[in-house]
């Protein structure tokens, strides 16, 4: 088996630093193997959030070579020759070396409005055809890793956490105002109070996406669009004013 | 075990302009789009104000199609007066300014590409760093998005209407490229013109906003058979902008090619194969 050496940051909110460990690898293996190595054989200390090891469950997000990824997705041999960096998330408080307090996204998802059906038909059921759910399944792949709010750069670098709620909750609002059952107007509170507008559209959060959404293309944009519809279109507005019609 | 030297920000990140621990070149992505819409927007910029060789009979280059005016005399080249909706230029046009069709609706382009979605990231990224790579810190300015002067932007689906109409001109001047003197035939250039017509449509078609008006909007698909019809649109016009970016730099590069081709064979340089 061949070694290779993993930067690793220890420390905490206070501070902290690089440490390097070497250990052996071998085919097959991710990056959370070799922290799981570390751990066993240099420093049972070092904290790491993982839990499924299958890509599902979006535990073990952290920056690997400065990349936002899964380290339970990451082989190794996907990675470049020679030693390999990880960091924590970038976005979010640090707890403890690779591990982030990501209890933010979850306030953010509080602040979402449920889904509001529309009435029942005659017979008490809820009907959708699947041409009218297949964009929003799109949306229900995520597991929310939050790989996509950490590359965000209007959370990363501009730390606009209180005017811009994240590509992930843009999705969810995604996901709910194209709903074929929702009745809740939630266009104002997408360009007023979960900052549509902060977004400029650059993409990363499509790129770093484990489930590949298109969270710019279908989510983003469209919600984007649907603002225009209703607060910069003047045409659109004449319709509705004047004409009366939606 | 050995430890590396120890930098002073949180979790081993530095806000500082371009930093990041990326590995890869990540600079490469930003440089490459830089140059290419300098390359690009540069030579038709330059094309614009010239003025010159947009006419090689029965060809016309997307530079000045449809011309609105056209020059009477002084540009070699120059598209006929008699294919100009409006004649020659106009005694008061200013004389600092060449004769140049390309001044009239061949500018709705630049709008519509300008406000485009995908150029939106493009120019972002490469030359207002913002940001400069995915996980790459940007310049430490105040950051305002898409909120303030940029609000502008939300005007795209104004540009894309002006696109529709500039696509519709450059098919009719595709169909005119098939008739020489009234004469059926064909060559090279109206198969360069043609196939300009298509990568432009599919450019235009697989625009964010126009995915939007012609169906996006709809959270029912099913409801009735506009909306039905309406979906089926909506899923040809997703295809098309899963490869927006392609075909942005598609018919960027035909626009520029089909200029050049027009005015090469115009200037004599080259001797376009045809059926006439």
């Amino acid at each position: 088996m061949a070694q290779r050496t993993f930067k690793i940051w220890r420390g905490d909110s206070e501070g902290g630093e690089f440490v390097d460990y070497t250990v052996e690898v071998g085919p097959g293996m991710v990056v959370l193997d070799a922290i799981h190595r570390i751990q066993a054989e240099h420093s049972s200390e070092l904290a790491c959030r993982w839990n499924c090891k299958a890509g599902k469950c979006g535990s073990c997000s952290m920056e690997i070579n400065g990349k936002p990824r899964l380290s339970c997705m990451t082989r190794l041999n996907s990675l470049p020759e020679g030693t390999v960096t990880i960091q924590p998330l970038k976005a979010f408080p640090l707890v403890k070396d690779l591990v982030t307090d990501v209890s933010w996204n979850f306030e953010q998802n509080k602040r979402i409005a449920p889904l509001k059906p529309k009435a029942r038909d005659a017979d008490g059921n809820h009907r959708m055809m699947q041409e009218d759910v297949d964009r929003v399944q799109e949306f229900r792949k995520c597991i929310e890793c939050f790989l996509c709010q950490d590359v965000c750069h209007v959370l990363r670098d501009h730390k606009k956490h209180e005017k811009f709620v994240g590509p992930r909750f843009m999705v969810r609002l995604a996901q709910l105002e194209m709903h074929p059952l929702d009745t809740d107007d939630r266009i104002e509170k997408i360009r007023k109070e979960f900052g549509s507008g902060w977004c400029n559209i650059t993409r990363c959060c499509t790129e770093v996406c484990p489930e590949h959404i298109g969270i710019t293309d279908n989510a983003i944009i469209p919600l984007k669009e649907r603002v225009v519809d209703r607060y910069y279109d003047p045409v659109a507005w004449f319709i509705r004013k004047v004409l009366g019609r939606k | 075990m050995t430890t590396a030297t120890a930098p002073r920000a949180i979790g081993g990140h530095k806000d500082s302009f371009g930093a990041t621990t990326r590995s890869d070149r990540w600079w490469q992505g930003g440089a490459l789009t830089a140059a290419g819409l300098i390359f690009f927007f540069g030579y038709l910029t330059v094309r614009a104000f010239q003025g010159t060789w947009l006419w090689a009979n029965p060809y016309i280059s997307p530079t000045g199609a449809p011309p609105l005016f056209t020059p009477a005399s002084g540009y070699a080249g120059a598209i006929p007066v008699s294919h100009a909706w409006l004649g020659a230029f106009p005694a008061w046009w200013p004389r600092f300014l060449p004769q140049s069709p390309a001044f009239f609706f061949p500018g709705l382009a630049i709008a519509f590409r300008f406000t485009c979605y995908y150029y939106r990231k493009a120019y972002y990224r490469a030359f207002a760093a913002s940001p400069p790579a995915c996980a790459v810190a940007g310049p430490r300015l105040k950051y305002r998005g898409e909120t303030a002067l940029l609000l502008f932007q939300n005007l795209h689906r104004y540009a894309l209407y002006g696109a529709l109409f500039l696509l519709v001109c450059l098919w009719y001047e595709a169909f005119s490229a098939f008739f020489k003197n009234g004469q059926f035939g064909m060559g090279v250039g109206t198969l360069v013109m043609v196939l300009n017509a298509a990568l432009l449509s599919g450019y235009t078609f697989g625009c964010h906003s126009w995915r939007h008006l012609i169906g996006g909007r709809k959270d029912c698909f099913s409801c009735d058979a506009g909306s039905k019809r309406a979906h089926g649109i909506w899923k040809k016009s997703t295809w098309l902008n899963s490869r927006h970016m392609l075909l942005a730099w598609l018919s960027l590069f035909w626009v520029a090619f089909t200029d050049f081709y027009v005015m090469m064979v115009s200037r004599g340089v080259i001797t376009d194969l045809n059926t006439w």
